[in-house]
């Protein structure tokens, strides 16, 4: 190799000077390079490798550091449910978030060769590799914010979920105690027969709160019914000012629109409709004798706050979508370089033969783009082991302990209120042993690139 | 009909991109909006109705971040970190590169395969011994313990790309210089920094970013003096949600350098990255 071919350099420009010169150049040329090595290997050994070995050794010691206690600290890893805990998530990471990423680079990857604005997309895609996994941390947990009014993610779901389930109308609404009553589901009730006109008092909304189109009540309340049909008003039964009686339809109040009414017999809805703008509604054609008539709880629920992000379930999932977000570009360029060292005649000769798109990719693409495919997984599963900021600062305080990963777990256990060495030592080198793998892995591939 | 489906599913594809772009700028959007608004209209309301009412944005949030010293002095903590933490990496890597590509010397092989085994190696496994060792040496807390820190781990990636690039020079052009009788010195300063110039463009960018980025390493060894902006804001994420006044600006003044630095010298950046892959 080089080594050779170096030394018979170093002795050609003199060879009329003899071997002894030669030697002493020799030895000269070798301490010169010891040198030029000298600082990075300094470097090295005094804080990577040397600590590594100091790590092995105290793994093996308890909190103090005082006492031996052999394989104890690594027993307790998966004893302690908070080790363990980590453990299990890191797990969830490794299995998860290098497969997705992996995929969506390879789709990506794909599609935008079929664009002219390809080198703009890869730039965006790519530029969050350039931002700390700080400053990512405090973008997501601003856009994961559980507010519907803080936070963009629930804003969206909140206005999906609004624009296809509805909102409540009166989510502050009650029903006047003593003249309805309530079911336990928080839907109103009361009793009435066609031909009765029935009056349905509502309290609880502030008049600020009323939609905009309300009329007063009282006109309707007083419209006599056809025997088969039944009417009725709801409305607020509140006069604004002071005055009115209760559980009657005084001049100034207002009608409910938009609640929903259901007239129910038998445990079976028989008719149901929406109020008019006065609060006034009207079944016709039902039977003779008494009905339910019934404001279901949909015009009362409670509006729709939309997901918790950032509580105990949601949290690693979460956290792994803003680490998308950074890692996305980085496999999607990766794999776009190797997409782009492809034997082009491979593909047109498939498109020739009338293979479709997905054909090529799935049996040309895919299989000639393994080995980059495999980088990426492989860099990305070492990446993902080791992440700390991400998980550190999106978790908010009370769910740091649900999101925790062996890295985060580590930092705590060693310097964050844990202060046990031991422990924190054998969780760095279990650390180390995880990316065992991937160190072979590189040492085999170089060792292959100089043969 | 074929053109027709063609045309149909490159529509398709670029209004998917299209979405996937706008996923992806959304977050950024948000935290530079954000930044812009004051206490009260963030807590009346998302950044997206600065949308429908741009009076409410400003640089005031700014001008109080210039005045704030522990941000500012957080700010220069990380040019001071991170100049000289990349300028030594590249000496360092440089010279070694060099030695491991083209000089003799004993066990060169096994050393460089150690630097290649060490490419891997978590931070968080040397954080316990340096710190101790660093507080024997007086280096815990202060500046250079961290520069120290983010050389060291930083090296092992630094040589190999370089050792790889320089390994690729012709030989000829080594031997004529040897010829001419000039001492390695010479030769690397005049030859082979100059040749290995793309690749010392790509490891000076990464590692500066990398550096720029840390918040682990600087977390444990710098105490309050020393700590650079990741630090000073992540201690201020615990009162989240009543201080993005100060977090989103924060946060947005320590991203732009980067960004910056990435669309400046995006070619040499993608090929450090793709390089450092295995990292």
């Amino acid at each position: 190799m080089t080594a050779t071919t170096v030394e018979k350099q170093q002795a050609g420009p003199r060879p009329a000077a003899g071997p002894a010169p030669a030697r002493r150049g020799r030895r000269r040329g070798r301490l010169i390079a010891l040198l030029f090595v000298f600082p990075a290997l300094l470097l090295l050994g005094a804080l990577v490798v040397y600590p590594v070995l100091f790590s092995v050794g105290r793994s093996f010691f308890d909190a103090s550091g005082t006492r031996f206690v052999g394989g104890d600290n690594y027993a307790e890893m998966f004893r302690d449910p908070a080790t363990l805990k980590a453990i299990r998530n890191t797990t969830i990471w490794v299995v998860v978030a290098p497969a997705l990423l992996t995929g969506l680079g390879l789709i990506l990857a794909v599609l935008v060769e079929k664009v002219r604005w390809a080198t703009a997309f890869k730039l965006l895609l790519f530029m969050p590799m350039a931002v700390s996994f700080l400053a990512a941390g405090i973008i997501f947990r601003l856009a994961y914010d559980e507010d519907p009014d803080k936070g963009v993610l629930n804003a969206a779901v909140v206005s999906v979920h609004d624009a296809f389930k509805g909102t409540s109308t009166y989510p502050t609404a009650r029903g006047r105690t003593g003249l309805l009553t309530q079911d336990r589901d928080g839907a109103y009730r009361t009793t009435a027969s066609p031909g009765d006109p029935v009056t349905l008092p509502m309290v609880g909304v502030l008049p600020k709160d009323l939609p905009r189109d309300a009329r007063p009540a009282a006109p309707a309340a007083t419209r006599t019914s056809a025997p088969d049909e039944l009417r009725g008003v709801v409305y607020l039964d509140f006069t604004p000012g002071g005055g009115g009686e209760q559980g009657k339809v005084d001049p100034e109040e207002s009608g409910l629109p938009g609640m929903k009414v259901e007239a129910v017999r038998d445990g079976k809805t028989a008719a149901s409709t929406t109020t008019a703008a006065d609060g006034s509604f009207r079944f016709t054609g039902l039977d003779k004798g008494p009905y339910t008539v019934r404001l279901p709880e949909s015009n009362f629920a409670p509006p729709y706050q939309g997901v918790s992000w950032l509580g105990p379930t949601l949290v690693t999932p979460a956290i792994i979508g803003a680490y998308l977000w950074i890692w996305t570009g980085f496999a999607m360029v990766l794999i776009g370089a190797g997409l782009s060292t492809l034997p082009r005649d491979a593909l047109e000769a498939a498109r020739m033969d009338g293979a479709n798109e997905w054909q090529i990719f799935r049996r040309i693409t895919v299989p000639l783009l393994a080995p980059v495919l495999t980088v990426v997984f492989v860099t990305l599963v070492i990446n993902v082991m080791k992440v700390f900021d991400l998980v550190y600062i999106i978790a908010p305080g009370p769910v740091q302990e649900d999101a925790t990963v062996l890295a985060t777990q580590m930092w705590l256990v060693s310097f964050g209120g844990g202060n046990d060495q031991g422990l924190g030592s054998a969780l760095g080198v279990l650390l180390l042993l995880l990316v065992i793998p991937a160190m072979v892995f590189n040492v085999r591939r170089f060792r292959n690139s100089q043969r | 009909m074929n053109a027709i489906r063609r045309a149909l599913g490159s529509g398709l594809v670029q209004a998917f991109l299209v979405v996937i772009g706008l996923v992806w700028l959304t977050p950024l959007a948000g935290l530079f909006l954000s930044s812009l608004r004051s206490a009260q209209d963030t807590a009346q309301g998302g950044w997206w109705t600065a949308l429908a009412s741009p009076g409410q944005l400003s640089f005031d949030n700014y001008a109080a971040l210039l005045e704030n010293a522990g941000i500012t002095q957080a700010f220069w903590n990380t040019v001071l970190i991170s100049v000289p933490a990349t300028t030594l990496v590249v000496v360092i890597a440089a010279l070694a590169g060099y030695a491991f590509a083209w000089l003799d010397f004993p066990l060169r092989e096994p050393l460089f395969l150690l630097v290649v085994a060490l490419l891997v190696v978590p931070v968080q496994i040397g954080l316990l011994p340096v710190a101790k060792l660093f507080g024997a040496l007086g280096l815990f807390g202060t500046i250079p313990g961290v520069v120290l820190f983010h050389v060291a781990y930083g090296l092992p990636f630094a040589v190999f790309l370089l050792r790889n690039y320089f390994a690729e020079m012709p030989k000829e052009m080594l031997e004529a210089a040897r010829m001419d009788g000039g001492s390695e010195w010479r030769i690397f300063t005049r030859l082979v920094l100059p040749v290995g110039r793309p690749a010392i463009a790509s490891l000076a960018i990464f590692q500066f970013l990398w550096v720029w980025n840390d918040m682990l390493v600087a977390l444990l060894f710098a105490d309050s003096s020393a700590q650079p902006l990741t630090v000073e804001l992540q201690s201020q994420i615990r009162q989240f949600g009543s201080n993005i006044d100060v977090l989103a600006p924060g946060a947005f003044l320590s991203l732009i350098v980067p960004v910056v630095v990435f669309f400046a010298f995006q070619r040499h950046f993608v090929q450090g990255v793709m390089a450092g892959s295995v990292k």
